[in-house]
């Protein structure tokens, strides 16, 4: 008993200690929050010999698994990056700190369709770090056929059914089915949405696995389509040159995440700091090279690798139609809601 | 017995305080979230995730219907019933499959010296030690499409084309079974070290043959080990999300899948919270029932 | 024991380890792999753990996952074996609701346990100033680590012949004394079982540490489960491979210590 005690007591200090040890080094530190996989080390080893900071990266997995941590209050990090609908929600909460990003010297490096976005009108909260697309990515070893439209996710040939993996995101694949069956986003109509619930039943027996994963299910020849974002296709692509990402002839769905600074950060100043910072062409490029995603700074693009700047993910063509949708009202969510427990149940 | 009696009264209270921490922590961190979702499944969701201060049974009645598409009309939706029922079963097969290789097993390791049975509990706990995702991850590379035993049976010419195993309820029940067998090993390990080993030299004086010692002395002596195993087993495999979305493939989910949905990209809490309170419900009904049977057992 | 049991038993024991290790060996083995693909097989390579060892958040992540899990298992098995053997004597209905008050946050699912002890922590913090850091962690990792150290030892427990312990205080030894000497020796695989369960759960979890840990404080499975929106490559069998030897080694190393105190003890 007298060891167990020992050893307990031995516990609890080292444990005291931890929490100590991270109180001392409270001056010139920055704690972020980012997506899995999104933050490239050499920018922050920039960023901390540049400014003094030692900083910390931890990772998410979802934009509410992060707004359930910041809304519980004081949750020591000073930076996220939440996606477009939740950097709209993450204002109109107060959860953001008005930061003025529109003032920073680096301001002027952003194109101009990215200061008046839908989610922070004039940039006063956030500055972007990348933006995408979510399609579908196909294995062209395994299918040979033409992948420019998103029918072949709901209505695939035969080769198909059962081989392809979905993302495990309700709103996107309620989209996806919207602009399949051709009606508008976020709809309440109920004629329109009994389509687009027709049209999931239907596929749901071609749908083999839901994942945040999907497209290591290519990798793993597992599927042979994957519902996927376009970052992740070029960094599969890297190495598995048959992964092909599609661009489809109806209007694509794009998503941009955002570097916002919490309320309550406790390094206010090292954040404003960072979010300059990234709107740094050659900074930008680092991001983008690391995760595969295109980003809004100017001249950004001069730095990407020889791999990148050819990428077809990130070169669309200029007629390609893409948007950014908002977050659908309470009253659709919960008939979303409805239709994603029996697609899964 | 007099001196037993009185030695019970003058103790209980020096006993309650060696308790008291560990009581004191399940009631901090154990009531607060069972008040927590009854409290909120009462309630009506916050458009992102959260919930607003006005009550409302909505959560409990969406449980069984929901709206129609067509019509305002409130309709059956059997979509619960089969999660839970999916849930309720596989949770089910999966103690009982525990149960089935875990006792031999266990049996066999208090048959050992007492030393080599320390080295039994560490190389049965060691696999744990690497993440669960990780060992999960391993599972698929042996039962995936191109995993170790299609190619195995591909190139020995017994198949054509893989087996699809990966991404079924059997793939399920085995990444459970893999998870929760020390649960039950343990302890019906600890049962079994403290059996007299004179009830079965009586019962092998009696020419009962061996697995009729197995069933018939040794499982009705080690019940407190079997029920603490059942528990460990049956309590998180019906709320497990990670093996099921993993191993499943998210096609057909479990409880705990769902309620982590509705507190994360549904943004439905309430309904997260009715369906965890059902849940809590289901594992009540669970503890009642094994209280009964070993009441009517004794 | 053995000669009266089935022989088949000792199959059954053979092959749940083959069925335990076949996985890992499999795992282990692939972190050898020279290619860039967690899937295919690509030749020998060690390029993998240099990668996995130069990885500054994955060595974060060990060590935090390391100590969280070290603490709440010492503290979830004392508090445990308190509570078995603190009930030990309590009337029936007494000892039955203390018992299921701490299994309670077994009952509750993980994701609601992990949301509400988030709010209880910052709510805390709010309104004393009181934040333990790594603590936190520790803390929430003990709460629903005790249920599981509790099973084995309350197993153990029962089959404790109760005249040794009424022995034991006929020869006036006292209350602490024959818990000592007495119970918790007789006690002691048990409390072994149920602290390599409490190990067990903490070093897998993931719910709760995802949404408890503060800034910095990200351990293992949380930083897996964050890797897994790219392409998986073998350094993730790399990673784990070394867990596994480090945990190993901090074991043998406990083991050996504590059978050097036991020679000198005697």
């Amino acid at each position: 008993m007298t060891k167990l005690k020992l050893a307990l007591a031995g516990g609890l200090s080292a444990v005291a200690l931890f929490a100590t040890a991270n109180a001392a080094l409270a001056a010139g530190e920055l704690h972020i929050f980012n997506w899995g996989e999104y933050t490239n080390p050499a920018l922050i080893a920039k960023f901390e010999k540049a400014y003094d900071v030692k900083v910390t990266v931890d990772e998410y997995d979802s934009n509410e698994t992060m707004l359930a941590k910041v809304r519980a209050g004081h949750s020591g990090y000073d930076i996220v990056v939440p996606g477009d609908y939740a950097v709209k929600i993450m204002i109109e909460e107060g959860l953001l700190a008005e930061t003025r990003p529109n003032e920073m010297p680096n301001f002027k490096n952003i194109e101009a369709r990215f200061v008046d976005v839908y989610w922070d009108a004039g940039r006063n909260y956030t500055t972007p770090w990348t933006h995408g697309l979510t399609t579908f990515a196909v294995n062209t070893d395994a299918y040979k056929g033409p992948a420019d439209s998103i029918a072949l996710l709901f209505d695939p040939p035969e080769e198909l059914k059962g081989r392809i993996a979905m993302l495990d995101d309700m709103v996107s694949i309620i989209h996806a089915a919207e602009r399949y069956v051709g009606v508008p986003r976020c709809t309440s109509d109920r004629e329109e949405l009994k389509k687009v619930y027709d049209a999931l039943m239907k596929a749901k027996p071609y749908w083999r696995t839901y994942s945040v994963d999907s497209i290591n299910k290519l990798v793993s020849g597992e599927a042979d389509v994957a519902q996927t974002w376009s970052g992740s296709a070029v960094v599969v692509r890297q190495q598995l040159a048959s992964v092909k990402f599609a661009l489809t002839k109806e209007v694509m769905e794009a998503f941009s995440d955002n570097v916002a600074v919490l309320k309550d950060a406790p390094n206010l100043e090292n954040a404003k700091l960072f979010q300059n910072f990234v709107m740094d062409p050659e900074n930008a490029a680092l991001t983008s090279d690391f995760a595969g995603y295109a980003n809004a700074i100017k001249g950004s693009a001069a730095f990407f690798s020889a791999d990148l700047k050819a990428a077809p993910e990130l070169n669309v063509p200029a007629d390609a139609a893409t948007e950014f949708v908002p977050p659908c009202s309470a009253e659709v969510t919960a008939l979303y809601n409805a239709m994603w427990t029996e697609l899964r149940r | 017995m007099a001196a037993i009696v009185n030695h019970r009264t003058s103790t209980a209270g020096s006993g309650l305080s060696l308790a008291a921490p560990a009581i004191v922590l399940a009631v901090v961190l154990g009531c607060i979230p069972l008040a927590f979702v009854v409290v909120y499944s009462l309630l009506t969701p916050a458009s992102f995730g959260g919930v607003e201060w006005v009550a409302s049974a909505n959560a409990y009645r969406s449980l069984l219907f929901r709206k129609d598409l067509f019509s305002e009309e409130l309709v059956f939706s059997p979509d619960h019933l089969m999660i839970f029922g999916r849930s309720v079963l596989l949770a089910l097969a999966t103690t009982v499959l525990c149960f089935a290789v875990g006792f031999p097993t266990a049996a066999y390791m208090a048959s050992r010296s007492p030393r080599a049975r320390k080295w039994w509990v560490l190389a049965i706990t060691i696999p744990f030690w690497t993440s669960l995702l990780v060992r999960t991850l391993a599972l698929m590379l042996i039962i995936g499409d191109q995993g170790l035993i299609n190619g195995l049976l591909i190139r020995s010419g017994l198949i054509n084309a893989p087996v699809a195993m990966l991404y079924t309820d059997f793939a399920v029940l085995l990444g459970l079974l893999y998870s929760f067998l020390p649960f039950m090993v343990l302890p019906l390990l600890s049962s079994l070290e403290k059996l007299d080993p004179r009830l079965l030299e009586a019962g092998a004086d009696l020419y009962a043959s061996r697995w009729r010692i197995a069933l018939q002395i040794v499982l009705p002596n080690i019940r407190p080990g079997i029920a603490a195993g059942c528990l460990l087993v049956f309590v998180p495999a019906l709320g497990s999300y990670v093996v099921p979305l993993i191993l499943g493939g998210g096609r057909s989910m479990m409880a705990g899948d769902l309620i982590a949905l509705q507190f994360g990209t549904s943004r439905n809490w309430p309904l997260g919270s009715a369906e965890s309170v059902v849940l809590v419900l289901f594992v009540a009904l669970a503890f009642a029932l094994s209280n009964l049977v070993r009441r009517r057992a004794a | 024991m053995n000669r009266h049991l089935p022989r088949t038993f000792a199959l059954f024991a053979g092959l749940s380890l083959v069925f335990l290790y076949a996985p890992i060996l499999v795992l282990c083995s692939f972190s050898f792999n020279g290619g860039r693909l967690f899937h295919r097989w690509e030749g020998f390579s060690f390029a993998w753990y240099a990668k996995a060892i130069a990885n500054e958040g994955f060595r974060d992540a060990a060590v935090n996952t390391l100590v969280v899990s070290t603490a709440a298992t010492l503290l979830a098995t004392v508090l445990a074996t308190g509570a078995v053997i603190g009930l030990q004597r309590a009337g029936g209905r007494q000892q039955q609701f203390a018992t299921a008050l701490i299994g309670l946050p077994l009952v509750v699912p993980e994701v609601v346990m992990a949301i509400a002890t988030l709010i209880f922590f910052s709510s805390l913090r709010n309104a004393t100033g009181v934040d333990l850091g790594l603590g936190n962690l520790v803390v929430a990792h003990t709460a629903f680590c005790v249920p599981f150290a509790m099973m084995p030892i309350r197993a153990a427990l029962r089959g404790v012949d109760p005249s040794v312990l009424t022995a034991a205080t006929d020869l006036y030894a006292s209350d602490t004394a024959t818990r000592r000497h007495v119970l918790i020796p007789l006690l002691m695989p048990g409390i072994g079982s149920g602290a390599a369960l409490a190990f067990m759960v903490s070093f897998d979890d993931f719910a709760m540490s995802q949404l408890v840990a503060g800034p910095g404080q990200t351990t293992l499975p949380v930083f897996i489960w964050a890797q897994l929106k790219r392409p998986l490559t073998p350094e993730i069998n790399a990673m784990s491979t070394i867990m596994l030897v480090v945990s190993i080694a901090l074991i043998c190393l406990s083991m050996a210590v504590t059978a050097r105190g036991k020679l000198t003890t005697r």
